[in-house]
């Protein structure tokens, strides 16, 4: 469980996933995020992909299924800073995951969801960080 | 001549490999003051001489292979650059690719000269076998060449293709975390995708929320072109970004409907101005005049 | 064509959840060696990924033979995914978005092919997959080569 930290800030739930994700994480991944929302009884999640360098059709469908039973719990999901190379393979793939919310920063995130959030856009600065390596 | 030399069963290949190995001096030194090395080698004629040895070595090694109709030959392999380098210069020089591969075969002469010279009191069947032979490896010769120098173009018309298309597709930053791509004259699949590279990787470096493909100056789409169109939108909702295609012309709006293209899903807007105007709308910003008059229909959303 | 292999082939084993992660790994870094750009990259690992998980899953495990490939100046990668699983009765159906015999997406198969430039599949029910993949440094260059 330690690979996600999933970090409740309000009423979000945010994970940031970090390295390589291969599938038996992403299966723990999905298990962590749904049994969180329950537990805490969130309104969103928002999961920051800034740091994957490569999502597959299997990895797209556990964030499509973590989206889905969490709206079966009561709450948003929302993907926040998908690189461009992965996102162009992901449609290239035939993967446009319409039911999947998403956006650039998690300060957008918050907006999306229509909640505000305390604390400052780590997670996405660190993503440029990294991104302009 | 070796005891084995003799021992072993006559053939052109062998006879052509020795004549190309024995005679290769005579050789460099008539290839030398051909057009194609004297053109080339303009400095010195030793320079000449020597660029026509390293030619004829790379055609013994050819000769003795057997493998003289085969363009993949190793032994081309340390000609070719040679080779390319010559013709390029000739090409440089504004001779024709027909008239490059001219002079190659041009080398022909002397080899069949020398070898004729040589096969005098040989059976005529060799002979005519002989010449063939050398025929044949100097075509392949020729062929290398044509192959080197269509390579080398195809490669210099890529290089240009991506400088042009490197300037040709500038990402403009129209306020913050609004972008925009004016797309201008013929998108073809390879530009297209450069375009939508661009484009991305300006929402990351802008943290763009909105990004506009204004197509005003595209001058046609087709199926290919809207389907990048369509893949770019799909990309940046993925990454978070709402993308607006601006600017359709009543011409494109209806070969797009004619393609059967589904854009319903994707935002447009008839110019740039609204498009900026719903990013800014989205933003929760609003334009104001300063003066204390009425914001017109037009400038007002 | 010139495609010859330029270099020796590499080999790894595709039988666990960790084989694949060394597979995205493998194929990342000669991606990267040969010159690819990071979108390039990026469709040629997930390309991978979906082949050697579909070795894993429906061919019960097997193999991937990587080596690398040039044509006129452009340098590329040949993957192969090899299994000696059940083999497909009909591969037009199995490029065919939506279909699954498992419980994927049934996205794998026809998804891969679009992501690189050459997709080759050699099957026969109870023979055995082969499926041999081969994507360019430069998308511009294929498009012109072909």
């Amino acid at each position: 469980m330690s690979d996600f930290p999933v970090i409740p800030v309000g009423d979000v739930l945010l994970v940031s996933i970090q390295g390589e994700l291969h599938d038996a994480l992403a299966v723990r991944l999905q298990e962590s995020v749904t049994t969180a929302v329950q537990r805490r009884s969130a309104r969103g999640v928002i999961i920051d992909i800034s740091a994957v360098d490569m999502v597959d059709s299997y990895l797209g469908r556990i964030l499509a299924e973590i989206a889905g039973c969490s709206r079966l719990l009561g709450a948003d999901t929302v993907v926040v800073g998908m690189r461009p190379a992965v996102a162009i393979t992901l449609v290239e793939l035939g993967l446009t995951l319409p039911e999947l919310r998403t956006a650039r920063t998690v300060t957008d995130a918050a907006a999306v969801l229509g909640v505000a959030m305390p604390i400052t856009d780590t997670a996405s600065s660190g993503a440029d960080r990294r991104g302009a390596r | 001549m070796s005891d084995l030399d003799a021992a072993a069963p006559w053939s052109p290949q062998q006879s052509v490999a020795d004549l190309l190995r024995q005679r290769r001096e005579q050789i460099a030194q008539r290839w030398a003051d051909l057009p194609l090395f004297r053109s080339v080698f303009t400095v010195t004629r030793d320079e000449a001489v020597e660029a026509a040895q390293s030619v004829a070595d790379a055609l013994v090694v050819v000769a003795a292979s057997g493998r003289v109709d085969d363009i993949e030959a190793s032994g081309f392999d340390s000609v070719r650059t040679q080779i390319g380098r010559m013709s390029a210069a000739r090409s440089r020089a504004g001779l024709s690719v027909g008239r490059v591969a001219g002079e190659v075969a041009a080398l022909k002469d002397a080899v069949v000269e020398l070898l004729t010279a040589e096969l005098a009191g040989a059976p005529v069947e060799h002979q005519h076998a002989a010449v063939l032979y050398a025929a044949e490896l100097l075509s392949t010769l020729r062929l290398v060449a044509m192959q080197t120098m269509f390579n080398e173009g195809q490669e210099l018309i890529n290089r240009q293709r991506q400088q042009l298309m490197e300037v040709a597709t500038p990402v403009i930053k129209l306020w913050h975390g609004v972008v925009a791509v004016p797309l201008i004259g013929t998108l073809d699949s390879a530009r297209s995708q450069v375009v939508m590279e661009n484009l991305l990787d300006a929402i990351v470096a802008q943290q763009a929320r909105v990004a506009i493909l204004d197509v005003t100056g595209v001058a046609t789409v087709d199926t290919l072109v809207a389907q990048h169109l369509l893949k770019t939108v799909a990309s940046a909702r993925l990454m978070g970004a709402e993308c607006i295609i601006t600017g359709i012309r009543p011409a494109i709006a209806q070969t797009i409907v004619q393609l059967g293209i589904d854009l319903s899903d994707v935002a447009t807007r008839s110019t740039l101005a609204d498009a900026l105007g719903y990013a800014l709308d989205q933003g929760g910003l609003q334009v104001r005049r300063t003066d204390g008059r009425t914001v017109s229909a037009g400038e007002s959303r | 064509m010139t495609t010859g292999p330029t270099a020796a082939a590499l080999r790894l084993q595709i039988r666990s959840d960790t084989d694949l992660s060394l597979v995205r790994q493998q194929v990342r870094a000669k991606a990267q060696e040969a010159g690819f750009g990071l979108v390039q990259q990026t469709k040629v690992v997930t390309a991978a990924s979906e082949l050697a998980r579909n070795t894993l899953v429906h061919g019960g495990g097997g193999e991937m033979e990587l080596a690398e490939v040039a044509q006129g100046g452009t340098r590329g990668l040949r993957l192969s995914f090899i299994d000696s699983g059940p083999g497909m009765a009909d591969v037009d159906q199995a490029l065919t978005d939506g279909y699954t015999s498992g419980n994927g997406l049934g996205l794998g198969l026809g998804g891969a092919r679009r992501l690189v430039q050459d997709f080759q599949i050699d099957t026969r029910p109870g023979a055995g997959t082969t499926v041999t993949i081969t994507a360019w440094a430069q998308s511009l260059g294929s498009a012109v080569h072909r």
